[in-house]
C-alpha cells in the first residue's frame, strides 16, 4: 500500500504545497494547528478539489489535475473519521454503522459487522441514538461506521482532539488494535506528540502548508527542532521494545530494547508482547560515570553522537545506546561542567516513574517482528 | 349541534371542495417547493435575489393582482393556459384545478420559507460524512438531508394547506365563484354575506372553517413533535 500526494492548493491567504509518499502502516500527519493537516486530509478524502496536483493510492489515481481526473468522494472508498464524529442524528447507532455497507459493492465488502462491533466494544450501544452517547463512544461508533464501508484507506482527522484525557485513554487502545489487527492503511492527523509517538509507523511533519520532514517515527521524534517550542520537551526517543518479564513484587515490567533493559510501571501485557515507549528528552539525565546510590533504575550506557543547541538554557544531547538513540535535554551549564562532547562515553539515566500511559503503548507488531 | 351539522348540499360541497383544493395545492407545491428552497438555501448564482423576490411576490402583492395575473397567463387565452389545454388537456380557468393552482401559488412563499430555513439548519458536514461512506449526492439528499428537514417540510406543508383553506382573493379573481366547481369555503361564506338571511349559513361555515384549520394545526404540531423526537438532535 502506498499513498502518493503532490498537491498545491490555495485557501484565501493560506496556501498548501505538500508532497509526500508513504508506504507506512499508520502514517501520521503531524504539525501545529494551521499547518494544513486537515486541508491535506480533506484533499485526500475528496472533500476539497485541489488547484493543482496529483493524489494516488496504491497506483489508483484519485486526482490528477493535469489530465483532468477527479474521483468524487463517494467513489473513492476512503473511510474518514472526523474530529467531531459527525454521526447521523436521525439514525440509531446500528443504522449509522450499516450506512456505508449499502453503497459498497458486495464483492468488496470485507468488513464484518460483528467483528468491528467487538473490536471497538460498541455492542451495548447499538440501539441508542447518537445524542445519547458520550464523546468517546461517539468517536468509537464513527470509527466503526468508517470501517464497515470496507474502505481501502482510513483517514482520521484528530479523532481524539475534542476529548478529555480519560476519553483519550479509552480510545487509544482501540486505535492500536485497529492498526495491529487489520491490514487497513491509516493516515492519522494529529498535533499531539504523545499520540503520534504512540501510534505512528511513519510521520509526515507539516509546517505552514509545507512538508518539513517525513520518515519513520523514531527518526522524526528525535528531531526536536521539528517540534513546536512549547512541546519540545515532549519529544524524544521512540523505542520499540518487547516485554521480557513482569516483576510483580515491585509492580514493574521489564522491557527488552536494543539499548538494554528498561523498567517501567507494570503493564497489562503478556510476556513477549511488543511495547512502544517514548522517552521524553526532558526525562533523561546524563552521568559521566556509572552512577551509584541513585534511585533511578534505568541506566543505559552509550556514546554521545549529537549535541544541538535547544532554546533558552537547554542543549539537546543524542546518546547512541547500542544502536538506539536516546535524546537528553540538559542545561548548557551542565554540559560544560561535565565536559560533554561528541564521542564521549556516558550513561543515560531514566526514572521508571517517568513512564506513564501517555508514553507507553502497544507496539507495532510488524516493526517488532522485523 | 344539529343546527351546525345540518348543511345543505351546496355547503357540503364547499367544505369538500375546500379540503380537496387545499390538499392538491399542498401536495403539488411540495416538490417544486423543496427544489426552490434547496436552490435558495444552497445555490450560488446570479439572479438569486430575483428568484427569491419572485417566490415572495404572492405574499406582498394584493391577492387580486395575483389572481388577475393567473387569469392572464393560465386563462383559456393566456399563453400557458392555451398551451396546457392544447397539449395536455389541463384546463385551469373556472375549474377547481384553477382554484388549486391559485391556492398553491399563494401558499408557495410560506412553504418555501419554512423548508428553506430547515435546509439552512442542516449541518453540511454530516452530508459530507455520508459522501465519504459512498453515498452519491442524490442518495445523501434522500437518506440524510430529507429526514433531517422533515419537521420543516411538515411545517411548510401545513402552512400551505392553511393558506389554501383561507385563500379568497386570488381564487375568486381567477376562477370565480361557481358552486360545486370553484366555490370554496371562503367564497361560500362571502356569498352568504351577500344575500339576505344568509347570516346563519355564513356562521355555520365560519365555524367549520375554524375547526378544520385548528385540526390541521394540531395535527402538524403532533406530527412535528413525533418526528422531532425521532431525530433527536443534540
Amino acid at each position: 500500500m502506498s499513498v502518493v500526494v503532490d498537491i498545491s492548493h490555495r485557501l484565501g491567504d493560506f496556501g498548501i504545497d505538500a508532497r509526500f509518499e508513504s508506504a507506512g502502516h499508520l502514517t501520521a500527519l503531524f504539525g501545529p494547528s494551521g499547518s494544513g493537516k486537515t486541508t491535506l486530509i480533506n484533499l485526500i478524502a475528496g472533500l476539497i478539489r485541489p488547484d493543482k496536483g496529483r493524489i494516488a493510492i496504491d497506483g489508483r489515481v484519485l486526482v490528477d489535475t493535469a489530465s483532468g481526473i477527479f474521483v468524487p468522494k463517494h467513489r473513492r472508498r476512503i473511510g474518514m473519521v472526523f474530529q467531531d464524529a459527525r454521526l447521523f442524528p436521525h439514525m440509531s447507532v446500528a443504522s449509522n454503522l450499516r450506512y456505508g455497507r449499502w453503497f459498497t459493492p458486495t464483492a468488496e465488502r470485507y468488513a464484518d459487522f460483528n467483528a468491528v462491533v467487538d473490536l471497538l466494544g460498541i455492542g451495548p450501544l447499538l440501539e441508542r441514538r447518537p445524542a445519547k452517547l458520550s464523546g468517546g463512544e461517539k468517536q468509537r461508533v464513527a470509527i466503526g461506521r468508517a470501517l464497515l464501508a470496507s474502505p481501502k484507506l482510513l483517514l482520521m482527522d484528530e479523532p481524539l482532539a475534542s476529548l478529555d484525557d480519560a476519553r483519550k485513554a479509552e480510545i487509544l487502545p482501540y486505535i492500536e488494535r485497529l492498526r495491529d489487527e487489520t491490514k487497513l492503511p491509516i493516515v492519522y492527523v494529529s498535533h499531539s506528540i504523545a499520540e503520534v509517538a504512540r501510534l505512528a509507523s511513519d510521520v509526515v511533519v507539516l509546517a505552514q502548508g509545507k512538508v518539513a520532514a517525513a520518515g519513520p517515527t523514531a527518526a522524526i521524534m528525535q528531531r526536536l527542532d521539528l517540534l513546536p517550542a512549547e512541546e519540545r520537551g515532549e519529544g524524544g526517543a521512540v523505542l520499540d521494545t518487547a516485554v521480557l518479564r513482569h516483576d510483580k513484587t515491585f509492580g514493574m515490567s521489564v522491557l527488552g530494547s536494543a539499548a538494554g533493559e528498561i523498567r517501567v510501571p507494570l503493564l497489562a501485557m503478556t510476556v513477549g508482547a511488543p511495547v512502544r515507549i517514548r522517552i521524553r528528552a526532558r526525562d533523561v539525565m546524563i552521568a559521566t560515570e556509572q552512577p551509584t546510590g541513585l534511585s533511578a533504575l534505568n541506566i543505559l550506557p552509550g556514546t554521545i553522537v549529537a549535541i544541538a543547541p535547544g532554546e533558552g538554557p537547554a542543549v539537546e544531547v543524542g546518546i547512541d545506546c547500542n544502536g538506539a538513540t536516546i535524546l537528553a535535554r540538559i542545561t548548557e551549564q551542565s554540559r560544560q561542567a561535565l565536559k560533554l562532547r561528541l564521542g564521549r562515553k556516558v550513561f543515560a539515566v531514566i526514572k521508571t516513574v517517568s513512564f506513564d500511559r501517555a508514553n507507553t503503548g502497544a507496539g507495532l507488531p510488524s516493526e517488532a517482528d522485523g | 349541534m344539529n343546527w351546525l351539522l345540518d348543511l345543505t348540499a351546496d355547503e357540503w360541497n364547499a367544505v369538500r371542495l375546500s379540503i380537496k383544493v387545499a390538499t392538491v395545492a399542498m401536495l403539488f407545491s411540495l416538490p417544486p417547493g423543496i427544489l426552490i428552497a434547496l436552490v435558495l438555501a444552497r445555490g450560488k448564482f446570479w439572479g438569486k435575489t430575483l428568484l427569491n423576490g419572485l417566490v415572495h411576490l404572492p405574499l406582498i402583492l394584493p391577492p387580486v393582482v395575483t389572481g388577475y395575473l393567473l387569469l392572464l397567463t393560465f386563462g383559456r387565452r393566456g399563453p400557458a393556459g392555451a398551451f396546457l389545454a392544447e397539449h395536455f388537456g389541463i384546463v385551469f380557468s373556472f375549474r377547481w384545478t384553477g382554484a388549486a393552482l391559485a391556492c398553491g401559488i399563494m401558499g408557495f412563499p410560506l412553504m418555501v420559507r419554512a423548508i428553506r430555513l430547515s435546509i439552512e439548519a442542516v449541518d453540511r458536514r454530516i452530508e459530507a460524512a455520508a459522501g465519504t461512506l459512498g453515498a452519491n449526492p442524490l442518495l445523501v439528499f434522500a437518506t440524510i438531508t430529507l429526514p433531517l428537514i422533515l419537521p420543516g417540510l411538515i411545517a411548510g406543508a401545513i402552512l400551505s394547506f392553511a393558506k389554501a383553506m383561507g385563500e379568497f382573493g386570488a381564487t375568486i379573481t381567477f376562477v370565480s365563484n361557481i358552486p360545486n366547481e370553484t366555490q370554496t369555503l371562503p367564497s361560500a361564506i362571502y356569498t352568504f354575506t351577500q344575500v339576505p338571511g344568509g347570516d346563519e349559513g355564513a356562521l355555520r361555515l365560519t365555524l367549520i372553517s375554524i375547526v378544520i384549520s385548528m385540526a390541521a394545526l394540531v395535527a402538524s404540531e403532533v406530527l412535528a413533535r413525533r418526528v422531532g423526537r425521532r431525530i433527536d438532535i443534540e
